[in-house]
């Protein structure tokens, strides 16, 4: 676990850089954390982030596919969005875990 | 009397029919299965029969050889569900009606979601080995195939038994080398996933396996399509892998019964309580194994550890008393790594696989997270295991439910 100031906010992160409590999460630090990607945030950015985060406190298992049937973005925006690796780029910016397999 | 209804006669509604037959009394309770398919294959030796390590044969068996006495299987098509009449609909016509129900449906490969996989390359140079046809097929490509850019693909997660790709990939690796001929056979991992290994431990333990076979990764690979013209692969963000033969597992979905129901998710999976196994479509309807939606891997190891808390919260749910919130996500899984060899990982919602002993603490004899020649024994075992204890719905010796902690090098640092 590591700590990490971003935006004025000290925050928790593990060693590839995602939150590891959305609680101390805050659009700020978001903005930070998108700098570092390399992704200048728009409103249809907040609405994605918005989507995952929703799903996380919800439990459901993020996807690519459920991403593309939200009806914010389809795959190809998202990945306009948050190129290269979209999934884990939004994730870390929304402050939640990497989608990660059984191993 | 009262009417329990098992939907799939596959691992999971076998097992149940099992349990559920020993559980519930006789002179209350009828008991019946729905499956159309007449044969119960044996699904993890899929990923052996392809290098000829498994005969056809040893995959097959009965459907009806495994539902116990006492039990009513009826083979036809399940069309679907009518949850506000407790019925369930046939495809030839007939309905039945329930107190309970069981949905046991699994999940299957679905190619036709990605374009321009399913096309006239379908089983030429594009295969998967997720089903009895694809694995064989493909058996019979390998042994006359003569080298070229092999890619091993994964399409969308989740997908069944998460592992078995991987473990394909490793085994092509000694296949080829046993082959003379792994020089002329490049290998390449296609993922959609960060990484081979997404977990901590097993991408600090396991990584060099990937090196060590010459096996090349490529990982953030979403596909958009199939350039079968071209032989190559493409994904949403542009990037293009090239084959010369495709081993794919295609987007796994859960039966259309349950779109046809009313109430599937977008790749058909009923919504499930991860702890209790009771359906989140209406109370007396449960689901168990790769029907539902959990956050838990796929595999029959799994569906074994559900069928203890759902044969117990289908008793307490009779008793009209409250379920038990007990399934915590337990699975174990070996994991062939080729040249004789395989590792072991237990694992669950929220233990990561790490490194120890299993199953008897501090003894083993199996290995944690750690490859040997007797975890690999306990693998060819496990065919044996699953037609004589795991689908009769007996416990396996030693195996708990849930998983354990004694045995287990957990850094409770973090
Ligand atoms: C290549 C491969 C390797 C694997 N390796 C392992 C392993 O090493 N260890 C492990 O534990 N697991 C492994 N698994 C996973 C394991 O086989 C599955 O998780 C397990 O079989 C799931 O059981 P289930 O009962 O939920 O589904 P299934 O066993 O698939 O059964 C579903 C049943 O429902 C029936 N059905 C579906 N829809 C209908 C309908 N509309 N009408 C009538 N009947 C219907 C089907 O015919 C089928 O018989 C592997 C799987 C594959 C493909």
């Amino acid at each position: 676990m590591n700590e990490k100031t971003l935006a004025g906010f000290c925050i928790r992160c593990n060693d590839q850089g995602y939150l590891t409590d959305l609680a101390q999460w805050n659009k700020e630090v978001a903005v930070e954390i998108a700098k570092e990607e390399g992704i200048d945030m728009t409103n249809k950015h907040w609405e994605v982030i918005d989507y995952l985060q929703d799903q996380c406190r919800k439990e459901v298992a993020i996807t690519i596919r459920k991403v593309g049937k939200s009806g914010i973005v389809n795959i190809k925006e998202f990945y306009q969005l948050f190129p290269k690796g979209p999934l884990k780029t939004a994730s870390k910016i929304a402050g939640i875990p990497k989608p990660v397999s059984c191993i | 009397m009262k009417n329990l209804l098992i939907l799939g006669a596959g691992t999971s509604g076998t097992m149940m029919s099992n349990a559920l037959r020993k559980a519930l009394p006789q002179g209350q309770w009828n008991i019946s299965i729905v499956d159309f398919e007449d044969t119960h294959y044996y699904q993890p030796g899929f990923l052996f029969l392809p290098f000829d390590l498994y005969t056809p044969k040893q995959l097959k068996r009965d459907i009806k050889d495994f539902i116990p006495k006492g039990v009513n299987l009826i083979q036809q098509k399940i069309d679907r569900i009518e949850k506000e009449k407790n019925m369930v609909l046939l495809q030839n016509g007939e309905n039945i009606f329930y107190d309970i129900l069981v949905i046991a449906t699994g999940c299957n490969i679905a190619p036709e979601e990605i374009e321009g996989m399913q096309g006239p390359s379908w089983h030429k140079t594009i295969f998967d080995f997720y089903t009895f046809e694809g694995a064989k097929n493909l058996r019979d490509k390998l042994k006359h195939w003569e080298g070229g850019k092999l890619v091993v693909h994964i399409s969308e997660m989740p997908i069944k038994c998460p592992v078995a790709p991987l473990e394909f990939a490793f085994l092509c690796d000694s296949f080829f080398a046993d082959k003379k001929m792994r020089d002329k056979v490049e290998i390449t991992y296609v993922t959609p996933m960060s990484g081979a290994f997404t977990k901590p431990v097993a991408t600090k333990e396991l990584s060099y396996l990937l090196e060590q076979k010459n096996i090349k990764i490529v990982p953030d690979f979403n596909i958009e399509k199939v350039d079968t013209d071209n032989n190559k692969i493409i994904d949403y963000g542009g990037q293009e892998v090239e084959y010369d033969l495709l081993v794919t597992v295609p987007t796994n979905m859960g039966d259309e019964m349950t779109l046809r129901s009313g109430f599937g998710d977008e790749l058909n999976y009923v919504p499930t309580n991860k702890f209790t196994l009771q359906s989140k479509v209406k109370e007396n309807i449960f689901v168990i194994g790769d029907a539902t939606d959990l956050p838990a891997s796929k595999a029959g190891s799994v569906a074994h550890f559900q069928s203890d808390t759902l044969t117990e919260n289908i008793q307490l749910f009779i008793a009209g008393k409250p379920l038990k919130e007990s399934f915590d996500g337990h699975s174990n899984c070996f994991i062939e790594t080729g040249n004789g060899k395989a590792l072991l990982i237990d694992f669950n919602y929220d233990q990561e696989p790490v490194k120890g002993t299993f199953p008897i603490p501090g003894i083993g004899p199996l290995r944690l997270l750690k490859e040997s020649r007797i975890n690999h024994l306990g693998k060819r075992a496990f065919k044996w295991i699953y037609w004589n204890i795991l689908i009769t719905g007996k416990p396996i010796p030693f195996v708990s439910s849930r998983m354990k902690i004694a045995g287990k090098e957990i850094n409770t640092s973090e």
